[in-house]
């Protein structure tokens, strides 16, 4: 038999004075547990059930993305884009799109502009959804909103799976445009699964907003005021849910968000309901920006003529693109010396920074409720560990 | 043996005949019960296999259990770094005979595309015994379904006495293997020369 | 927001013995930056961060950099008499960059809903004298990066409540992202090999002459 190594440690407790007044429990939360969103650890000091410090530890999925990206092209480093978020792929693939267009001036057409808008959000509507069907899952409710959230996210992955070829893994952006035009066949049904989407998320509203437990376990648990928010660099719904306006769709205004018009939703204490809550009202904003898109998508090319494909050179310079990814803000900083691969290639991550503030989110807390904390925060591994 | 015309003849007037290899090899084949590890991107696969589309209940998969003590098969899905493989290592030591491994998706099998890493293992079968290996990146969920009625096929040609009998009747051969240690660039060792020699290739 | 070169003019009258460079930047959409030396850093920051025509509150991304030694070849153009003819030539001199890393911050505002500020400071070498001054005190976002830049690439952060490795074990030694960074070699088994892993794996098994193709 093989020695399993201790797995927890009874420290005692001290007051402020220094004296032993009880034990406090060192536990190690993770990588492996079926809750926590891939392989993430958390080294828990415990007294009784509450939460005294809180470390979290990764880089268990770290496949140094970044180092691959300085030593192949600029184009092959596409594929790799999806791996990151690997739920959002099309809106990594955006982003880092976004950053080469910056970086090497090239001009996207008006047609190629609507498709990556309603590819983003229908990756935003099932990134929500799947997050709803985790953090309820995770709450104790196993599997049946799971079940509904990734039967209407099977809908949407049919429709990628039909344009690039892949369903998650899309790979579908390239610089300049995007890689296969949509056809008016595939119009019609993104149409129809966006108009019954609201009827679906009404199903999915009537079962779980006002229900009890899901009240009484979100309510009042772990606020965050906007100053903390701020300064902790948290971006995405958690940062809106605090009640700071900030979306980069509104603030920069990339692509054409400029011509659509839909709301914030914008939130008070940040607690877990707010978080929720902000997440299903931007599923319902997203579903008014592409009943808009797909009305308005004008005819005309996909690619930029003056993009190149192969043997693709930007001049040397550095740009920081950035896109409100589902999770937050997903941005991506190049350096370019003139060759064909970048000389620096950085991903930033937004799930690994709203992590800074996981320990003060949980302090004081219980151990069901850090679970239910860290599902609010909405990370995926591949994009904290890059 | 009985020969099959006579065994249907036999099972049409309601008299069943199997033998103890067949009627054990089918109950374990049809009640695999997976260890819920996903790692990366291909658990996201899995979980779409479990759900109501694709159904990986309907193979008597119906549990993912959470604890290694109470699981048969572990679907290594996702990449497997370095820093993760003593932990790999370790729940498939805690597993009870028998136990399989399959590994899914390219990362789990060579390392993938991330295959220039410094922190990617490049192939979970360096330590562990994998049975059945599903490629793609991800691979579809039928893939991984298609893997399991492998896998169930593979079972249930299992003989109980002889040489080729499975590990968990056959005192001789371990079901534990060493747990790797951090080292100071690589781990320690790099892989189990027992389980994994990296085939010749002749150009 | 104001430009640039005001923001400079700014900074060095408010913050003391401060000299920064503003870096250019040759893309289309690229942003300059400001280059400040380490030990005025933090200084710099806090202004960056607390004046109320910027109040740049938001840190968006810190990035490490490694620059190795190099010789930078750079081409000028001089103007030579020849024979009574006034001829333009072009002559590449060459330079030599000492190694150092770097670390580059991207400032936004979200009060303002401007930005980005870029803000870079460098260490002296790559070897020894690798410490920076941490901006984590000023925006808490920094923390992560930060511990990551160390892992990664060397730099130590004074100032930083808890600088250790995140992303590599604890007994890691080295500094992966650097560029001269060997990684182990592990490359027995490689189907389709090319380029530097051509050469890894050769090691490992021996490679037969291609037969001779007879016309």
């Amino acid at each position: 038999m093989i020695a399993a190594p201790k797995s927890f440690e009874v420290v005692p407790k001290r007051d402020a004075s220094g004296d032993a007044i009880g034990e406090l429990l060192e536990v190690s939360f993770g990588p492996h547990h079926p809750s926590t969103h891939g392989v993430f650890r958390m080294d828990l000091t415990l007294d009784g059930e509450k939460v005294v410090k809180l470390k979290p530890v990764f880089g268990y999925l770290h496949r140094n993305h970044e180092k691959i990206g300085e030593n192949i092209s600029y184009l092959a480093t596409m594929p790799y884009t999806d791996r990151l978020d690997y739920f959002c792929s099309m809106t990594n693939n955006w982003a880092y799109a976004l950053t080469i267009e910056k970086l090497a001036g090239l001009a996207v057409p008006e047609r190629a502009e609507y498709i990556r808008v309603i590819m983003a959000e229908l990756t935003r509507l099932q990134n929500h959804t799947s997050l709803i069907g985790f953090f309820v899952h995770d709450m104790g409710a196993l599997g049946t909103p799971l079940m509904y959230a990734f039967r209407e996210r099977e809908k949407i992955l049919d429709l990628f799976e039909e344009i690039s070829g892949a369903r998650m893994m899309c790979n579908y952006m390239r610089f300049g445009g995007v890689r296969v035009d949509v056809n008016d066949d595939w119009i019609a049904r993104t149409k129809t699964l966006v108009a019954n989407y609201g009827r679906f998320l009404d199903e999915f509203e009537t079962l779980l907003n006002e229900n009890e437990i899901l009240l009484a376990r979100t309510q009042g648990v772990s606020p965050l005021t906007k100053a903390q928010a701020i300064n902790a660099s948290i971006t995405g719904p958690m940062l809106r849910a605090a009640g700071v306006n900030y979306d980069l769709r509104k603030v920069d205004k990339y692509g054409f968000y400029s011509r659509f018009d839909f709301k914030v939703p914008v939130g008070e204490t940040g607690d877990l309901y707010d978080r929720y809550m902000i997440r299903v009202l931007e599923m319902r904003e997203s579903i008014k920006i592409l009943n808009q898109a797909l009305a308005g998508i004008p005819a005309g090319p996909i690619m930029d003529p003056k993009a190149k494909l192969r043997g693709f050179r930007p001049k040397p310079g550095e740009v920081y693109g950035r896109v409100e990814g589902p999770k937050g803000e997903l941005g991506f900083y190049i350096i370019s010396d003139g060759g064909p691969n970048p000389y620096r290639y950085r991903v930033r991550p937004p799930s690994f920074i709203n992590l800074t503030i996981l320990e003060d989110m949980c302090l004081g807390h219980k151990v069901a409720d850090v679970i239910v904390i860290l599902g609010s925060v909405d990370i995926v591994l591949g994009e904290v560990d890059r | 043996m009985i020969e099959d015309g006579l065994r249907s003849e036999l099972a049409k007037q309601g008299i069943h005949v199997t033998s103890m290899q067949e009627l054990y090899n089918w109950g374990r084949s049809n009640s695999v019960w997976p260890l819920a590890f996903g790692l990366a991107c291909c658990a996201i696969e899995m979980m779409a296999a479990s759900m109501s589309r694709f159904d990986i209940a309907r193979f008597g998969s119906e549990v993912f259990r959470p604890s290694p003590r109470q699981a048969d098969l572990m679907i290594v899905a996702g990449t497997v770094t370095k820093k993760m493989a003593p932990m790999v290592v370790r729940l498939y030591n805690q597993m009870p005979e028998p136990k399989y491994v399959i590994a899914m998706g390219a990362c789990a099998i060579s390392g993938g595309p991330f295959k220039q890493g410094y922190n990617v293992l490049k192939g979970v079968d360096r330590y562990i015994p994998v049975d059945v290996v599903i490629p793609g990146c991800p691979p579809r969920p039928e893939a991984l379904l298609h893997a399991l009625m492998t896998l169930q096929e593979k079972i249930a040609k299992q003989p109980l006495t002889g040489p080729d009998r499975p590990r968990h009747l056959n005192a001789d051969i371990p079901g534990e293997y060493p747990v790797p240690e951090y080292g100071k660039h690589d781990l320690e060792p790099p892989n189990n020369p027992e389980i994994w020699q990296p085939p010749a290739i002749k150009r | 927001m104001e430009i640039l070169e005001q923001i400079k003019a700014r900074i060095e009258k408010s913050v003391p013995l401060t000299k920064l460079d503003i870096i250019p930047n040759e893309c289309p959409a690229g942003e300059r930056s400001l280059l400040v030396e380490a030990s005025r850093a933090f200084d710099v920051a806090k202004f960056l961060r607390d004046d109320a025509q910027l109040q740049l509150d938001y840190c968006s991304n810190v990035t490490g950099i490694d620059w190795p030694e190099a010789k930078i070849k750079t081409k000028v153009k001089k103007k030579v008499v020849v024979e009574g003819v006034e001829n333009e030539i072009e002559e590449t001199i060459e330079t030599l960059r000492s190694g150092h890393l770097e670390v580059v911050y991207h400032l936004y505002s979200m009060a303002l809903k401007h930005g980005p500020v870029v803000l870079r400071t460098r260490t002296e070498n790559r070897a020894d004298k690798t410490h920076l001054p941490s901006l984590t005190p000023l925006w808490r976002g920094a923390e992560f990066q930060e511990r990551e830049i160390y892992d990664l690439y060397g730099v130590i952060f004074d100032g930083h409540p808890d600088l250790r490795r995140i992303l590599m074990w604890d007994e890691f030694v080295g500094h992966p992202m650097r560029r001269d960074y060997v990684a182990p070699d592990d490359f027995e088994y490689e189907p389709t090999p090319h380029a530097e892993v051509l050469d890894a794996a050769k090691k490992h098994y021996p490679v037969e002459p291609k037969a001779e193709v007879k016309p």
